[in-house]
């Protein structure tokens, strides 16, 4: 698998650390809604399909990443900053 | 008299085989049941054993969409433990294991058990104390631990690097002697025969496609082979839960579902006998009896349902092999396959009613659902036939997560690819 770092270009999967579920909404810290950090902490939408996720580009620039990849063809969709901007589209 | 005995074997042989019965039928589903099992797995199956056996409920329909043990029960590495340290975990896989230990004669059919121990390796001061601490935390309930030195593990393993110039010099080890491996297949087809025998009908290549409902409860199924109704409808669907889940309008659950990679090398004469773990990463083997290494290590690491994995670990895997066994770096991998892991925020199953009215869940099995089969299957019918946990499954509910009651053995936290 290839993920193409919009910093670094296409690079092997083991340069990246996996974060998981990319849909998740973290709440204010001084949130008090429990079922707002239960959702958070603990619920995956765990889709056989395409995925939205968060990847972290930890052997190379550090950029946390944000992944679209089908869970059944491995497939990388998009890539982009986590933060926003630079988009990279196509697959890899 | 036993179907399958001495006995029978001779008569059988002596009329050239031909009247041997087919070890279970392929029943056209009935327009409604008790109970209908989804996921024609180790689990599903022991479920319909147990419900049948136990409870004498036998107007049973296990639906699976494939063919019969196509799923995680034919893809794993067969190891049997019972070595946990949280008195919730240690209690429920050591009823699993007293299972095991009678299953070849409660099903009346072989499924090779062999309790040939399992040992974790320890290769620091502080990993030892830490499975002495585990050692002592299963033996105060009860189950075999016996905290091993070098010398004793040389004797036992003689192919194993336990030299001072090892890459991770071994220190130790934490053994649980009444563990070991299973034929998988053949506990798949030992409790299918054993539940069929009984009145269950078995629906393979049977998909479902949606529930049936009447207001808020689970009435039924449809499938690829038309409706079923029933009282009660049971899930054992292992890394499909999310997908079948989301069929029932439950979008999110505390599971993401990720690939685990199994290999087997070619044949070698007696070289491992006994179940190994290495400490220093994720790798643990045995040999099956014709003679295969069996193997395999950490989760690819992304979710997946693919059913395959990807070359980096099995770079990783083959490098934890060699550090423990630099004599094996000749020996050809013959098959690798991947398995789908339903894994949860805490690397602890789920087994209970709910959370709709008319469902039952069972799932969450991480990479540990192999040795789980007899106990999850058991604890399982006890919930449906009884619409309340036994005291074993009790702990494993679907809200324990809501409510500040985890059981993380490892001590994790909510990532569920480092379970």
């Amino acid at each position: 698998m290839l993920i193409t770092c919009p910093y670094c270009g296409p690079r092997d999967v083991i340069e990246f650390t996996y974060q998981g579920d990319g849909n998740r909404e973290r709440p204010q810290p001084a949130s008090q809604n429990l079922d707002a950090w239960n959702a958070y902490v603990y619920d995956r939408l765990n889709p056989a399909g395409d995925h939205n996720e968060i990847w972290q580009h930890s052997g190379g620039c550090r950029a946390h990443l944000r992944v679209v990849r089908n869970t059944v063809t491995h497939e990388i969709l998009s890539t982009a900053f986590a933060r926003g901007g630079h988009k990279t589209e196509g697959r890899s | 008299m036993a179907e399958y005995s001495a006995f029978s074997l001779l008569k059988n042989a002596l009329t050239g085989n031909k009247d041997w019965k087919p070890a279970w039928r392929k029943p056209d589903p009935k327009a409604s049941y008790d109970v209908i099992v989804i996921g024609g797995g180790g689990h599903g199956l022991s479920t319909a054993y147990y419900l049948a056996k136990e409870h004498g409920i036998t107007n049973v329909a296990v639906l699976e969409k494939g063919w019969l043990g196509s799923g995680n029960v034919g893809r794993n590495t067969t190891a049997v433990r019972s070595n946990y340290l949280l008195p919730q975990n240690t209690r429920f896989y050591e009823h699993s294991m007293k299972l095991w230990e009678n299953l070849s004669h409660d099903l009346n059919y072989n499924v090779m058990f062999s309790q040939r121990g399992c040992l974790n390796l320890a290769h620091t001061p502080a990993q030892l104390d830490d499975y002495a601490r585990r050692g002592n935390a299963m033996r105060h309930l009860g189950v075999d631990a016996e905290l091993m030195n070098v010398d004793q593990i040389k004797r036992l393993v003689p192919a194993l690097d336990v030299s001072g110039s090892a890459r991770f010099p071994v220190l130790g080890g934490l053994m649980q002697p009444r563990a070991g491996t299973a034929r998988h297949d053949a506990v798949a087809w030992g409790y299918a025969r054993g539940a069929d025998r009984r009145g269950v009908d078995i629906i393979e290549n049977c998909e479902v496609t949606g529930f049936l409902r009447d207001g808020g409860r689970i009435t039924g199924v449809s499938t690829t082979r038309g409706e079923i109704r029933a009282k009660k409808v049971a899930l054992a669907v292992a890394g499909s839960t999310g997908q079948v889940m989301q069929l029932a309008g439950i979008s999110h659950m505390p599971i993401e579902s990720h690939v685990l990679q199994a290999f087997v090398s070619e044949s070698l004469k007696p070289v491992v006998d006994t179940v190994l773990t290495f400490g220093m990463g994720h790798f643990y083997i045995s040999q099956s009896d014709k003679g295969g290494l069996v193997y395999g290590g950490d989760l690819d690491g992304y979710n997946s349902y693919a059913q395959r994995g990807s070359l980096p670990i099995v770079d990783e895997v083959m490098s934890e092999m060699l550090a423990l066994f630099p004599g094996l770096a000749r020996v050809r991998m013959l098959r690798s396959w991947g398995g789908l892991c339903d894994m949860t925020m805490d690397g602890s199953p789920i087994i209970t009613a709910g959370p709709l009215p008319g469902m039952y869940l069972n799932c969450g099995w991480c990479y540990g659902g192999f040795k789980a089969t007899p106990a999850s299957g058991w604890c399982f019918a006890y919930t449906i036939a009884k619409d309340e946990p036994h005291e074993f499954n009790a702990p494993f509910t679907l809200d324990r997560f809501y409510r500040g009651l985890i059981i993380d053995d490892k001590g994790q936290g909510a990532n569920p690819r480092l379970h």
